[in-house]
């Protein structure tokens, strides 16, 4: 059975496969869709969104010790989230096979930062696979649970933005489920209880394990050598591989899929056969290192290799270096094209707090997810960011540290507040530290595509849940100044945030909306603008809404112009209404929808 | 039909929201049904807020990089006027750009912020392989607006050595039954309009 596609979908086939009984993961471009597809098996795959990746990765843990094949997927900074759990649980090693399927993004089309997790990896003495398409994550997910159950060892899988996003064709085999039975479980604490004295023995398991790794990668099929012609030998691991395939399609290439450990003596063998060996691999040079250090000689090239995402243009002027070939011309983009950065949607929720927060003069730390957009002008309302949580804890630092703004607000939406903000707000009530933390909540997980989270009342598998109230949480942690408001009041919102910036008091507002594309949320109306009255002032301008569009020119020079509202992109929400001071803006005629 | 001997290789560029991820996925998924080997990469995330979204389909006999490499795409699809610009630099020279005519306005643009483009209409005039093509009012002719990203679809068909039913085959296996009759009706309206008979 052959069907096109994406690594992410072929990981939840691979999991059904491989005979996974739990899986669990945390929204995070570019790994949310494989919890996604992995519903499909939901009868016999017990899967959910889970709080954290921590929590996800524990309760991975839990069922590969409870004798089952588990699941576990995240983005890059998801792991550093659940690297505590990771770096005991190696010690401990898995009963049931543990596969993590770890997502990094180089470039960072969808993150804070750039990291290269495979470092992480070999830090934990983890098995690690490096799938450069599709069909290699399908192989590489069920090679690694048998592999994991073999050794004892929890499986990481790194793919990348690239592979995780690109759709290739993969044959699923007969493609069915291959039940695993479960190890039957045995209560043993000096094999599962970490503390001091069983955790000597086990650090010495772990080293006995990754020497036997080290065989075990040297025989694996997922490290080949394939032939070629040239002087030059080149090492690649990932999607890397692909790019290589396609810009040196003649060189001798050695094929690094099962990459920690590295299969040292099959490159040496390999690095004999040619005079020249480079590696080209995604992000930092975590293969060349471990090649070098065996003594392998291996050349660093000239050009800058280690940060951002490799592609053909890169490798073509990489093979100009190294083969003296004259570097391949490409076409140069247009100049001045103006940019189009993503933005917050016409009618989003988060829209009229950030709009106030800045009327205040605010200092805003400010977290990750939708509404990290509210940074970006016209609004510029945010000062920090940083990981999933800091919004709070950054606050209460630059509290601490006596910053003369006085209003220090902390906002973070409701999934990255159940993530990790709550720990925060804890911090907040039990030492009494007078900032505002603010949750925009609309109920859902918004950035990643709407993922349901703690809040909003049902599960990955639809089923329903208790909905968990923020205002709830933050009182019984012993908050008394806790408000409620709805987000398109502004006279409200201003009137709330001053009082609770200005109170000297830890204070919580919840900002409770739908997220406009989740709910199709729309006002009973789509304003329009008068340009009679419109003065050009620009005011309506000021809070970014892709609704609102520049009309025609207010002085002959076409410096100012009046507004127009597209509507086609008018949700009704009315916040430019409230802000013109003219009363130029007020509801389109005949489009009552009552 | 058997398999392209050499890489075809088409981008697909547009504004978050306008069907281009449904329409890379229709192009692999028809050149599947034409025996092809092929890889769709697009990337997506942060895309649904109105930022420039870009999605790339290669095949051939053997397709190894998703990337395509600048300035080699044979054809260009974009689904707004400013975005053909931003991306024109990944065709080939003189290569096919497929545009529909219509513009979205950058918010940094509407507000102010940035200086908007003037000279457009010349620039995209310079390009030999320029095709405009109105999607907007025959996807409502459809019977849907939202369906101009099949409109340009069918015209894009026109351009690449598929047989018509494997488009059709793709729009079965990826549309919904009951968007499926509207996106045909599309498809054949963007196809009959830069030349082919329906």
């Amino acid at each position: 059975m052959k069907k096109l596609l994406s690594a992410n979908q072929a990981i939840a086939w691979a999991a059904n496969r491989a005979g996974c009984r739990v899986a669990a993961a945390y929204p995070g471009t570019p790994s949310t869709e494989i919890l996604e597809n992995i519903v499909q098996f939901k009868d016999v795959i017990n899967c959910e969104w889970s709080v954290n990746e921590k929590v996800a990765l524990e309760i991975g843990i839990g069922a590969s010790l409870a004798g089952v094949r588990a699941l576990v997927a995240m983005k890059h900074v998801g792991l550093n989230v659940a690297m505590d759990a990771l770096m005991t649980f190696t010690h401990i090693g898995a009963i049931g096979g543990l596969v993590l399927v770890n997502a990094d993004d180089p470039s960072m089309h969808s993150s804070q930062n750039e990291q290269d997790n495979r470092s992480l990896a070999k830090f934990a003495r983890c098995l690690l696979f490096e799938p450069a398409d599709s069909q290699e994550a399908y192989d590489m997910v069920v090679a690694g649970f048998e592999l994991s159950e073999q050794h004892q060892v929890p499986v990481i899988v790194r793919i990348t933005t690239r592979t995780a996003h690109t759709s290739t064709i993969v044959d699923l085999g007969a493609g069915e489920r291959i039940e695993a039975p479960a190890i039957p479980y045995v209560k043993n604490a000096q094999r599962n209880v970490a503390m001091p004295a069983h955790g000597r023995l086990m650090r010495f398991a772990v080293e006995k394990r990754t020497a036997a790794l080290r065989a075990l990668t040297e025989e694996s099929p997922f490290n080949r050598a394939e032939a070629g012609t040239g002087d030059l030998g080149i090492v690649a691991a990932g999607v890397a591989y692909q790019y290589v395939k396609e810009i040196f399609p003649d060189a001798p290439v050695f094929k690094v899929g099962l990459s920690f450990p590295p299969p040292i003596e099959k490159i040496r063998a390999f690095a004999a056969g040619v005079k020249r060996l480079v590696v080209i691999e995604e992000s930092d040079p975590v293969l060349a290192d471990q090649i070098r250090a065996a003594g392998i000689p291996v050349m660093e090239p000239h050009m800058e290799l280690h940060m951002m995402e490799l592609n053909p243009a890169r490798l073509a002027a990489l093979r100009a270096e190294l083969l003296g070939t004259p570097a391949p011309e490409t076409p140069k983009p247009e100049a001045g094209i103006p940019v189009r950065p993503p933005v917050l949607c016409s009618g989003c929720s988060h829209r009229g707090p950030f709009y106030i927060l800045g009327k205040l003069k605010a200092t805003v730390c400010g977290d990750i997810g939708c509404y990290t957009l509210g940074s970006a002008p016209p609004l510029s309302a945010m000062d920090t960011c940083v990981c999933m949580g800091a919004a709070i804890p950054v606050a209460i630092g630059m509290r601490k540290a006596g910053l003369a703004n006085r209003r220090i607000a902390a906002v973070m939406g409701d999934s990255t507040f159940f993530h990790a903000g709550m720990t925060g707000l804890l911090d907040v009530a039990y030492n009494n530290i007078p900032i505002t933390v603010m949750v925009f909540d609309n109920r859902i997980t918004a950035m990643t595509g709407h993922q349901e989270n703690p809040g909003s009342g049902h599960t990955l598998t639809g089923e329903t849940a208790p909905a968990a109230r923020v205002a709830d949480i933050a009182r019984a942690f012993g908050i008394q100044r806790v408000h409620e408001v709805e987000p398109y009041d502004l006279a409200r919102l201003e009137q709330v945030f001053t009082e609770c910036l200005d109170s000297g008091e830890p204070a919580v507002v919840v900002v409770r909306g739908p997220c406009v594309l989740h709910e199709k949320w729309a006002g009973k109306f789509i304003n329009a603008v008068d340009a009679d009255q419109c003065t050009a002032c620009g005011a309506c301008f000021r809070l970014g809404c892709p609704a609102i569009v520049r009309g025609e020119p207010k002085d002959p020079e076409g410096k100012r112009f009046k507004s127009r509202i597209d509507p086609q992109f008018c949700t009704g929400c009315n916040l430019c209404a409230q802000v013109c001071r003219f009363g130029a803006i007020a509801p389109a005629q005949g489009r009552n929808a009552s | 039909m058997t398999p392209l001997a050499s890489l075809f290789n088409v981008s697909l560029v547009g504004v978050g929201g306008q069907g281009i991820v449904l329409t890379s996925d229709l192009l692999a998924l028809a050149a599947v049904q034409a025996g092809c080997d092929v890889k769709k990469s697009e990337i997506h995330g942060m895309s649904q807020r109105g930022g420039s979204v870009i999605s790339q389909v290669r095949f051939g006999a053997k397709v190894f990089s998703p990337i395509i490499p600048d300035g080699q795409s044979d054809v260009l699809v974009s689904f707004e006027r400013t975005e053909a610009l931003r991306w024109a630099h990944l065709a080939k020279p003189g290569a096919r750009i497929l545009v529909n005519d219509m513009e979205r306005i950058p918010v940094t643009v509407s507000s102010g912020l940035q200086a908007p483009l003037r000279d457009a209409d010349q620039r995209l005039a310079a390009y030999p392989g320029l095709m405009l093509l109105a999607a907007n009012p025959l996807a409502e002719q459809a019977g849907n607006l939202r369906t101009a990203n099949v409109v340009l679809m069918g015209a894009l068909s026109t351009l690449i050595p598929f047989a018509e039913a494997h488009w059709q085959a793709a729009m079965r296996e990826r549309i919904p039954a009951r968007l499926l009759e509207v996106n045909l009706r599309a498809f054949a309206l963007g196809r009959h309009a830069v030349g082919v008979s329906p």
